[in-house]
């Protein structure tokens, strides 16, 4: 098992080791599936408490390097750090320390709201006391409390992004990785998820690692973003500079067009698009 | 240590949970083997060819429905883990620190508590068709460790084809080719004395078998378990270990 130090460093929250270490970096991080390389000679620095976008059309490489920051795919070569440790060598020091929300729909249908937290409170060891402390909290945050009872596949699109961001929450993750948080949400409830990710920072001083190709997303709520595009960084930046680089009243979207060119079209596989469509259905 | 256990007991919690808000399902589950008793063994039984010793056909037979209901359930268990990468689900889990040895205990678990509610079904059957059971507490015991076992077993199994074959359609078509010939590689509805000696050696290596055998003496009245009961749990035990540890090696690629 895991040595007991580590255990109280990751059980005390946001964890005192992270503070030095900036909250990502990879160095020439690369991921090839058979002959297509959906990382190339990625560099990537997120310091601590940020609140970063990895942006791009599909394909560009964002989900697989989410994938291999949270430890679900190895790299084929570089390396990568979530808060000083390697996402290789020491997965499991990473996975005590970070909250993951994939693009696809992670709350279990079949279970309440309720038992959804109380599953993932017992994965991440929390103590009974603490437990029901925080999973009372997380109801109440996210406004899920009067649903806790409830069926979760009887709840709404937003709902469930909300139940999913209180589960990746409940053992105070220094750094929170979220795939497309909002794609497939109405307009009221996309607002709802911002809010609650600006608050969760505020309160509990978590990094978050969002990748989005939603313009609009990445201009309210990142402060930096890097725009992917075959598997690099081909821009980074706050999204003011970035619009200002390319002057004349410039949007995001100019500036997603500029670096990505006619990426939009070519980039994106089948598999990708059905999985964006049945998502969207699912939360729609 | 305790971690691990309390992870295992995480996961197999939040199965037995997602069972109570559907317990029809379980219900369900049932009428294929009662079918196997009621229609299949009533008529085999008055065959009398089949040379089941003292034991009456039923007799013989009953423990080795209860086992292959058990199989058919817990075979296609995979079908649930793929569902549940579609989903998403399985990417959090994966997540989690829970170690992958952790996590396939605990769906192994899981599959053991839910076979078990067939054993309930098919004894009371099996009680209304005049079986002679064994109704002493150790021997009831005996007979919940034994399909526990066998579902941990095949669910893992199940568990870890799934992992490689990623696909439902892939898995359904998997899974019906593998649950007929553990069936008839077996000695659930004839003995392996009658079986010619290429199958009696492939019933030797089924862990079903053994489980089948333990079951016989453990289930019926005057049943005897030919290997001996310590044999018949220590190789599915066996089994089981190396079914996890195959299955957690193989759980994180189910993802990618």
């Amino acid at each position: 098992m895991r040595p007991a130090v580590s255990e109280a460093a990751a059980r005390c929250g946001s964890g005192a080791e992270g503070s030095a270490a900036p909250a990502v970096e990879t160095v020439r991080l690369m991921r090839r599936f058979g002959p297509l390389t959906a990382v190339d000679d990625l560099n990537l620095l997120v310091p601590a408490g940020a609140i970063f976008g990895l942006l791009g059309p599909n394909g560009a490489g964002k989900s697989t390097t989410i994938k291999m920051l949270t430890t679900l795919l190895a790299p084929t070569s570089g390396s990568a750090r979530v808060l000083g440790f390697d996402v290789a060598r020491q997965s499991v020091e990473v996975r005590w320390r970070i909250g993951y929300i994939p693009q696809l729909l992670s709350a279990d249908g079949s279970l309440t709201g309720y038992e959804n937290l109380l599953v993932f409170a017992k994965l991440y060891d929390i103590r009974r006391a603490e437990r029901a402390r925080r999973i009372q909290e997380a109801l109440d945050f996210m406004g899920l409390a009067d649903a806790a009872d409830t069926l979760v596949r009887r709840y709404s699109g937003g709902m469930i992004r909300r139940l999913e961001i209180a589960q990746s929450m409940l053992h105070r993750p220094a750094v929170l990785f979220l795939d497309e948080p909002t794609v497939g949400l109405d307009p009221v409830a996309r607002h709802t998820v911002w809010t609650h990710l600006r608050d969760l920072r505020r309160q509990f001083g978590a990094t978050i690692l969002m990748t989005t190709h939603d313009m609009e997303e990445a201009d309210q709520l990142c402060e930096v973003v890097a725009i992917m595009h075959r598997g690099r960084v081909v821009a980074l930046g706050s999204p003011a500079d970035l619009k200002v680089t390319l002057g004349g009243g410039a949007t995001l979207d100019d500036v997603f067009v500029h670096y990505t060119g006619t990426a939009f079209e070519e980039g994106a596989r089948y598999q990708d698009v059905a999985r964006d469509r049945r998502t969207a259905r699912r939360l729609g | 240590m305790f971690v691990f256990l309390r992870q295992t007991l995480a996961v197999a919690e939040a199965e037995v949970r997602k069972l109570r808000h559907d317990p029809m399902e379980l219900l369900t589950r049932a009428i294929q083997p009662l079918l196997w008793l009621v229609v299949f063994g009533r008529v085999f039984g008055r065959l009398r060819e089949i040379p089941t010793g003292q034991l009456s056909y039923l007799d013989f037979m009953a423990p080795g429905i209860l086992a292959q209901s058990v199989l058919f359930i817990a075979i296609f268990y995979g079908i649930s883990v793929i569902w549940e990468r579609d989903l998403g689900i399985l990417h959090k889990f994966l997540v989690s620190p829970a170690s992958r040895v952790a996590l396939v205990s605990g769906k192994a678990l899981s599959a053991g508590v839910r076979a078990m509610s067939q054993a309930m079904i098919i004894y009371a059957v099996a009680a209304l068709m005049k079986i002679h059971l064994r109704l002493s507490v150790g021997a009831v015991l005996g007979v919940l460790a034994s399909i526990a076992l066998g579902a941990a077993i095949f669910s893992t199994f199940s568990l870890a084809v799934a992992c490689v074959v990623k696909t439902r359609e892939r898995f359904m078509g998997i899974g019906q080719v593998l649950t007929m010939p553990l069936f008839f590689a077996s000695n659930a509805i004839y003995p392996l004395a009658m079986m010619p000696a290429w199958l009696r050696g492939l019933a030797a290596a089924n862990p079903l078998t053994y489980q089948v055998d333990a079951l016989r003496e453990l289930m019926i009245d005057g049943g005897r378990s030919l290997f001996g009961l310590p044999l018949d749990f220590a190789v599915d035990a066996i089994v089981l270990v190396a079914l996890i540890g195959l299955g957690a090696r193989l759980y994180p690629k189910i993802i990618t």
